[in-house]
């Protein structure tokens, strides 16, 4: 069995643990912190390699013969998630050394957080429906408690919600699983894949497919079921909100991809016809509520929606450039949209508030992070040499030989008004003459931030610039990597012959 | 049998939805709890109802006369998630209530857009 398989699952639970046994020393919590996420994006990248270089692998828990056992399966799309997991999930812990306040961290922050990201590569990592299912409860227990933590009024009332309709998503992915099973009499992944290839064109499964869309569309913030992520991304800690505006939805946005490629493909002209359409909708209610905002993070909070519409186009599609484009959108994304929540953080500390029009006048005092706010702000509007441009260059191009333009027309007016946001930032924030009562209040903040202190915050963030700029300039490696794993996604017979053997 | 116990699992649905619509705070958890049971019975109802044949494998083994274990594993995992899932819920809004100072969803639009 390749210990690689589990090593993104088993490294942030040990690290976890250990926290939790080092409760009453922050000091041990926080170095264990980091280590862990350190090591678990050093998994994560052995785990990448040993794909591209092996092919897609998969292990039986326990030995048991697939399709009885718990089986974990990687694929090149897996193991690219997994690596953007540990270097999100290095970011924000060393972010979170810098950002957090005492409260959170004596209440178990770290382990918390580790606990999440071991939801999130468990959710990636495994090849069975229901352990896709218990991963989810696991990375949104850890999530709720995360967004709570701290127990501010805000927090609270953003906490509800996003339980709310966490929990209403979940009942509907579970009862979604349930009917699989009543039909098909499996819930490994790859032994579904094979027995719905061989059965007849079904009419309830479309409506299984339906469900599971409802399911994974509300965690994925898909249109029209979007509506608790801008109300309750941007109540936390900015640490914890630059984590789940990551990862979180992208988690969902990955079962929508792996359901609807590996599973679902009976009726593609139906259910992918319904996927097309909610993504353009999706990217012109997102983009145009970000619009409409005033406050830093709930601007971002509206554009994780509209970008989301984006990854869901390439699912759409449904071809090779179209997914390879989808796969490149998330990578991209998760890294720029992560930086951009750090940088709010950064802002705030800075002039105390994420209101637009308290704000100003950062240009002159932090000319540094001004620029570093420019290069993932351009790359989210998809300007090149950024990685967005490289991203959404390629999913127009599917769009155009799919001959879906007025898809492909909507992503770039899209892409206009995002850079209509991004600007408004930008001029409010960096370039605008600070208010006159705010002045005090930075120069304040200035002195009391220790070096030290200073160097945790930036660090993450021009590690995160660094990588969008990299992608930007170098596509190629990663445009092949994201090609190739769209290919095992759209020919699934490698993934269904690594688990279940040769027949 | 599965007729009745469609006719439950389409009862709890809507009686779950109906009591998540209402303003109070509580009646919302108690709505999440009767989602859950939903699908757990829905799950319970659809992989078959078989009565009085235990999978046990014995000398004659004979897959067809067996009831099928694994709902009953689904089942339990989901009820063991929901059960925890009830009780950070409870605390949720214990808390909810103490800091906003009351049980009304209505006055909790602070943070909407």
């Amino acid at each position: 069995m390749n210990i690689l398989l589990i090593l993104p699952v088993l490294v942030p639970m040990t690290a976890a643990v250990l926290c939790m046994l080092a409760w009453n020393s922050l000091r041990i919590q926080r170095a264990l912190s980091v280590i862990g996420a350190a090591l678990l994006l050093a998994a994560g990248l052995l785990l990448l390699r040993s794909i591209w270089q092996n092919g897609i692998q998969a292990a039986q828990m326990n030995g048991w013969p697939p399709p009885f056992g718990i089986t974990v399966v990687a694929d090149l799309f897996s193991a690219i998630m997994v690596a953007i997991t540990g270097v999100i999930g290095l970011a924000t812990a060393v972010y979170s050394l810098a950002t957090l306040d005492r409260e959170r961290e004596t209440f178990g922050y770290y382990p918390l957080l580790h606990i999440l990201l071991m939801g999130v590569c468990g959710a990636f990592v495994t090849g069975d429906l229901f352990n896709l299912y218990v991963w989810f409860e696991v990375m949104l227990m850890a999530s709720f408690v995360l967004m709570a933590l701290g127990g501010e009024r805000a927090q609270m009332e953003g906490a509800v919600k996003y339980v709310t309709i966490n929990l209403v998503a979940s009942a509907m992915f579970l009862a979604a699983v349930g009917m699989l099973y009543g039909v098909v009499g499996t819930l490994n992944m790859a032994d579904l894949a094979q027995k719905l290839r061989a059965a007849p064109r079904m009419d309830l499964l479309t409506t299984i497919a339906m469900l599971f869309l409802i399911a994974f569309g509300i965690k994925a913030a898909v249109f029209p079921l979007f509506f608790w992520l801008p109300a309750s991304y941007h109540t936390p800690p900015v640490a914890v909100s630059a984590i789940f505006a990551g990862l979180l939805t992208k988690v969902g946005v990955y079962a929508l991809i792996r359901v609807f490629t590996l599973l679902f493909v009976q009726d593609v002209a139906y259910t992918h016809t319904v996927i097309l359409a909610l993504a353009g909708l999706t990217m012109i209610t997102g983009v145009l509520g970000a619009v409409a905002q005033n406050e830093f993070r709930r601007i971002l909070s509206f554009h994780i929606v509209s970008q989301i519409g984006y990854m869901i186009f390439g699912l759409g599609l449904f071809t090779v450039t179209a997914l390879a484009g989808s796969i490149f959108y998330i990578v991209h994304h998760i890294i720029v949209k992560t930086n951009l929540f750090l940088i709010s953080g950064v802002v705030h500390r800075a002039q105390g508030t994420y209101e637009l029009k308290k704000l100003g006048g950062l240009y002159s005092t932090r000319p540094a992070l001004s620029i570093l706010f420019l290069i993932p702000a351009l790359s989210l509007a998809g300007l090149p040499p950024l990685s967005g441009f490289v991203a959404k260059f390629t999913l127009v191009r599917a769009g155009l030989e799919s001959q879906s333009y007025i898809l492909v027309a909507t992503a770039l007016a899209v892409g206009l008004l995002t850079l209509f946001s991004m600007t408004k930032i930008w001029a409010e924030t960096f370039w605008k003459d600070a208010p006159a009562e705010s002045e005090t209040t930075a120069a304040a903040m200035a002195i009391s931030a220790p070096l030290a202190s200073r160097w945790l915050l930036m660090m993450p963030i021009a590690s995160l610039a660094l990588i969008t700029v990299m992608i930007g300039l170098a596509a190629e490696p990663l445009y092949v990597l994201t090609s190739r794993a769209a290919e095992q996604l759209i020919d699934p017979a490698e993934y269904i012959q690594a688990v279940l053997g040769r027949r | 049998m599965e007729t009745v116990l469609a006719f439950v699992i389409g009862a709890l649905y809507a009686a779950g939805l109906f009591t998540m619509l209402r303003r109070n705070i509580v009646r919302l958890v108690i709505g999440l709890g009767l989602l859950g049971h939903a699908a757990n019975l829905l799950i319970f109802t659809i992989a078959g109802l078989t009565r009085a044949r235990p999978p046990l494998i014995s000398q004659s083994f004979a897959p067809e006369t067996l009831a099928d274990p694994m709902p009953h594993a689904l089942i339990l995992t989901a009820i063991v998630i929901g059960f925890a899932v009830q009780s950070f819920a409870l605390v949720l809004i214990y808390r909810v209530i103490q800091t906003v100072g009351t049980d009304d969803l209505d006055n909790m639009k602070a943070t909407d857009t």
